[in-house]
């Protein structure tokens, strides 16, 4: 492969697409600034079905960003974002989004529980009333991630790593094809990084498609399929051993970090 | 005489307005509690200040036009209208420009209060004689107040609530977790606008008894003082509620029972003085309590 002319031709590196219509999640053309400052520019990215895949880049990258715009939470300047081949709007009952943990106020007067009940909003709308069916379904997400414990306290009397799978729980609890999730191994525990990737990994084994906005590289091979590299442009996009090399890993670290990661040579796959 | 006026024995009128009073507080109290919670709460002050030109120019309408200056449903629909115009303004300017909420709010409000102040200054000069009355807008006043008012007041408090009431899951979801909630397919801005709307309505509602320079401590101070006392997003709304309500209703008693009681400022004193209380000797989360957890771990 000509990994080296197709980079520095600015061309990121992909596979044969995927089939549009079999894309839980295809983005075209996809740019979102911030105060005119671009953050993500002209993305193209069709995630597969059934995989899980890794958003890795460095700071300031636009992973978030991406993300949120997939979601419609961001407002991008032009492009598009299509699930399963149709508009976003209206494939959003299956798709769970799982915010930064950081993005939300843990003093706010809610239990456990009751955030994971929030997943269950398109069931309940706007009045009806909460039944031993529903809190069952939210208890047994809970105890998916381990919490099942925990669903009286208070949101702010968790740790950082429970909190985290409380909003695991909550993505759950809506029973979606699509999870997103915005760093979730950020700041956590052994116990709940271990907990969550066990979750994740059922997902998948369900058929389901995970997508993650993911920081740490030396675990990308152990736990994803697949990796899109970006920095604010999309660099390279594949199954882990011929994405994630440390020509890819160059190209979007602007050469900062290739070096101090231990076995990657040039060309050479991180992991095989 | 306290007594008396608590339990409506001061006539059929005084009666009226405390019960009007209480439904508006218990309507601010649980409103408040999701500007409270979604840290919005300055902007129902931008949106309270913003009435003031709107009374002022309904005045000047209404006089140019031949009627009473003073008649209280065209007073409160200029009210809303600015104060629309007002909560719009801090929305664009928050949304569009670079312009924090903060500033949007701290911009909104003192341009239209200033606007309104001039306004008032302008119909003073006119000579028309018969402004009396609209700078009690500011503070709030009781005395003078006819039934229809007190009705007005009483069905308006209802009607916010029940429509708190009715969004209550949408809105609380919005203030937790915005961005969760978009991707739950929700559309954020219109729940947030109707959040500011409602809050709107409390102030608009609310002019003729606690005043605009005031309602927004009814919108704030029963929410902070609930959530003092629960760790559960409804136990901190009906909280909230029950304490807007007793200091609107018992503010309102407790003006009745002398000439010259300012009734604004005696339902925040009361509401005041419940959060003083809960500050102190909340069980959990009280200073008292946290001072003695705090001996007992130094013990």
């Amino acid at each position: 492969m000509m990994l080296d002319a197709r980079l520095t031709g600015d061309r990121p590196i992909v596979d044969a697409p995927a089939a549009l219509a079999d894309s839980p999640l295809a983005i075209r053309g996809l740019t979102v600034a911030y105060g005119g400052k671009p953050a993500v520019t002209s993305v193209d990215v069709t995630f597969r079905p059934g995989r899980m895949s890794a958003i890795i880049g460095p700071n300031g990258a636009g992973k978030s960003t991406l993300l949120k715009a997939a979601l419609g939470i961001e407002r991008p300047v032009s492009g598009t974002v299509t699930c399963w081949g149709k508009p976003l709007a209206r494939q959003l009952a299956r798709i769970a989004y799982v915010p930064q943990r950081a993005s939300v106020d843990w003093d706010f007067p809610t239990r456990a529980l009751d955030v994971v009940l929030m997943g269950l909003y398109r069931e309940l709308g706007l009045l009806r009333r909460v039944r031993p069916a529903h809190r069952e379904t939210a208890m047994a997400c809970l105890s998916r991630v381990g919490m099942q414990d925990l669903a009286d306290r208070q949101i702010g009397q968790l740790s950082g790593g429970q909190q985290q799978r409380v909003f695991l729980a909550r993505a759950l609890a809506q029973g979606a094809d699509l999870y997103l999730l915005d760093e979730p191994f950020a700041g956590v525990d052994a116990a709940t990084e271990k907990a969550i990737i066990g979750v994740l990994k059922s997902l998948k084994s369900e058929g389901r498609t995970v997508i993650a906005v993911h920081h740490d590289l030396s675990t990308v091979a152990e736990y994803f399929d697949r990796v899109f590299l970006m920095n604010t442009r999309a660099i390279a996009e594949g199954p882990v051993a011929t994405a994630f090399t440390a020509d890819t890993l160059h190209a979007a670290y602007d050469g900062r970090l290739a070096s101090t990661l231990p076995g990657l040579s040039n060309g050479t796959p991180h992991a095989e | 005489m306290l007594s008396d006026a608590l339990t409506l024995q001061l006539g059929y009128n005084a009666a009226l307005v405390a019960v009007g009073a209480g439904l508006l507080g218990m309507a601010a109290g649980a409103v408040g509690t999701f500007l409270f919670l979604g840290k919005r709460a300055l902007v129902s002050d931008a949106v309270s200040h913003a009435t003031l030109p709107g009374i002022a120019l309904a005045f000047m309408v209404m006089v140019v036009f031949g009627g009473d200056g003073r008649a209280l449903p065209g007073l409160l629909l200029g009210a809303a209208l600015s104060a629309g115009l007002g909560l719009l303004c801090v929305s664009w300017l928050s949304a569009r420009t670079r312009l924090g909420e903060d500033a949007a709010i701290g911009a909104v409000l003192s341009v239209f209060f200033g606007a309104g102040v001039v306004l008032l200054t302008v119909i003073q000069t006119l000579g028309s004689g018969r402004q009396a009355g609209l700078e009690t807008f500011l503070l709030g006043a009781t005395a003078g107040m006819v039934r229809a008012d007190a009705l007005v007041i009483a069905i308006g408090g209802a009607l916010v609530l029940a429509l708190a009431l009715l969004l209550r899951r949408p809105m609380l979801m919005v203030a937790f977790d915005p961005g969760y909630a978009t991707a739950q397919g929700m559309n954020v801005r219109r729940i947030e606008l109707a959040m500011m709307g409602l809050a709107m309505a409390i102030t608009v509602v609310g002019l003729k008894i606690v005043g605009l320079i005031l309602i927004v401590a009814l919108l704030i101070v029963p929410p902070v003082a609930a959530r003092f006392w629960s760790d559960r997003s409804g136990v901190v709304i009906a909280l909230a509620g029950g304490i807007g309500g007793i200091s609107g209703y018992g503010g309102a008693a407790i003006s009745a029972t002398a000439p010259g009681l300012p009734t604004g400022p005696i339902i925040v004193l009361l509401a005041t003085a419940i959060f003083a209380l809960s500050l102190l000797a909340a069980p959990r989360r009280g200073v008292l309590a946290i001072a003695l957890r705090r001996r007992k771990v130094q013990a």
